[in-house]
């Protein structure tokens, strides 16, 4: 595998920050929203939240990178419906990462609890209070969640197979320090 | 002269007795809070009060008011609030149903502007208070706005875990509108 085999360092660095903070986030919703009202909710809620807005805008910034940066190429050996499949997943999490924190964001407008970033930085409602509108927006951010949740799992166990079985290298390309262990 | 103005102070404060006496049109009156959770403005307001105030706009001084909050009728933004915010640690409704205004004095702050100063009662608390606010007279009708700090611990409201300002600020803005007849 030659460098250029690999993401750059940028797109590796914002990839591993990302699902660090998505694996902060999500565990912390189902929590959070099962706590009965205490100061501790709210705390958790907010934390939850500035999690939410910073995924976010890290996964805009990663995006408009990766459209001036091509990914790498998969390997050769890959079949044409993994070659899909991978770039079918790959689309999907960008889409729901995205598309996760802005229901997010709805639902908390639509229930009337504005999202103040880090507590200081309002963002602005773009729909008013709405009870019955933050009711069906938290399910669809559930949904969406349980969805991500499907294809990360996919994603990684992916990897893992690539790694560990392929054999092909592939996870070097987003974790570079593999790429020595792993040279026969 | 100092006399004089007395007696004319006298006499247009007996004067304005009779167009003291205000009804307040309750549906068209409003006592709104905005709190603040981690920084986050949450507005809520009370749908029950009653409210006997009577001032006239040339005789401010005159002036008289006593609000009653029905407690219980809160709306603190959502529906697990509204539960908490009856219990104990806040406003603890079953024995304090009512929250009271009553005013003993009005003064002028001059182009528009007044304020009343009086007792505030909230679980079983009494302190003094002051609650700045404006008269417009509009369409037949007389507008009284305004808006105060209330800090909530002074009152014991949202003790224990909730006594932690961090989470929930201890000031609370008041935001009344009534609607003089």
């Amino acid at each position: 595998m030659t460098t250029s085999a690999r993401y750059t360092f940028t797109a590796i660095r914002l990839h591993w920050l990302i699902a660090f903070l998505i694996f902060a986030a999500f565990p912390l919703g189902l929590y959070m929203s099962d706590l009965e009202l205490s100061p501790l909710k709210l705390q958790l809620i907010s934390y939850h939240k500035w999690l939410g807005v910073t995924i976010f805008l890290l996964t805009v910034a990663r995006l408009a990178w990766r459209a001036k940066h091509t990914p790498p190429p998969l390997p050769e050996a890959m079949l044409a419906w993994q070659r899909t499949a991978t770039h079918s997943v790959h689309h999907l999490l960008y889409l729901l990462i995205i598309a996760i924190p802005l229901s997010g964001w709805l639902m908390s407008s639509a229930k009337g609890f504005q999202t103040v970033y880090f507590g200081v930085l309002p963002l602005p409602d773009l729909i008013g209070k709405d009870k019955a509108l933050g009711d069906i927006l938290k399910e669809v951010h559930e949904l969406l969640n349980y969805g991500m949740l499907g294809l990360v799992i996919a994603h990684v166990g992916a990897a893992l197979k690539h790694h560990f079985i392929d054999r092909d290298g592939i996870l070097a390309r987003m974790l570079p320090f593999l790429d020595k262990e792993n040279r026969p | 002269m100092i006399r004089l103005l007395a007696i004319l102070s006298l006499l247009s404060s007996s004067f304005a007795y009779g167009a003291e006496l205000s009804a307040v049109q309750l549906n068209k009156s409003t006592i709104a809070f905005v709190s603040r959770q981690m920084n986050v403005p949450v507005e809520g307001i009370f749908k029950q009060f009653s409210a006997q105030i009577s001032i006239d706009p040339t005789k401010p001084e005159a002036g008289r008011a006593r609000i009653e909050i029905d407690l219980a009728s809160i709306d603190a933004g959502s529906t697990d609030a509204n539960d908490e915010v009856k219990g104990k640690s806040w406003f603890n409704t079953r024995e304090f149903p009512k929250a009271s205004f009553a005013s003993s004095e009005v003064k002028a702050l001059g182009s528009g502007r007044f304020e009343a100063l009086g007792k505030m009662t909230i679980k079983g608390k009494t302190l003094e208070s002051r609650a700045p606010f404006t008269l417009k007279q509009e369409k037949g009708v007389l507008i009284l706005d305004g808006t105060f700090p209330l800090k909530r611990l002074d009152f014991g409201i949202g003790s224990g875990l909730w006594s932690d300002t961090s989470v929930v600020a201890d000031e609370v803005q008041v935001k009344f509108h009534f609607v003089l007849k």
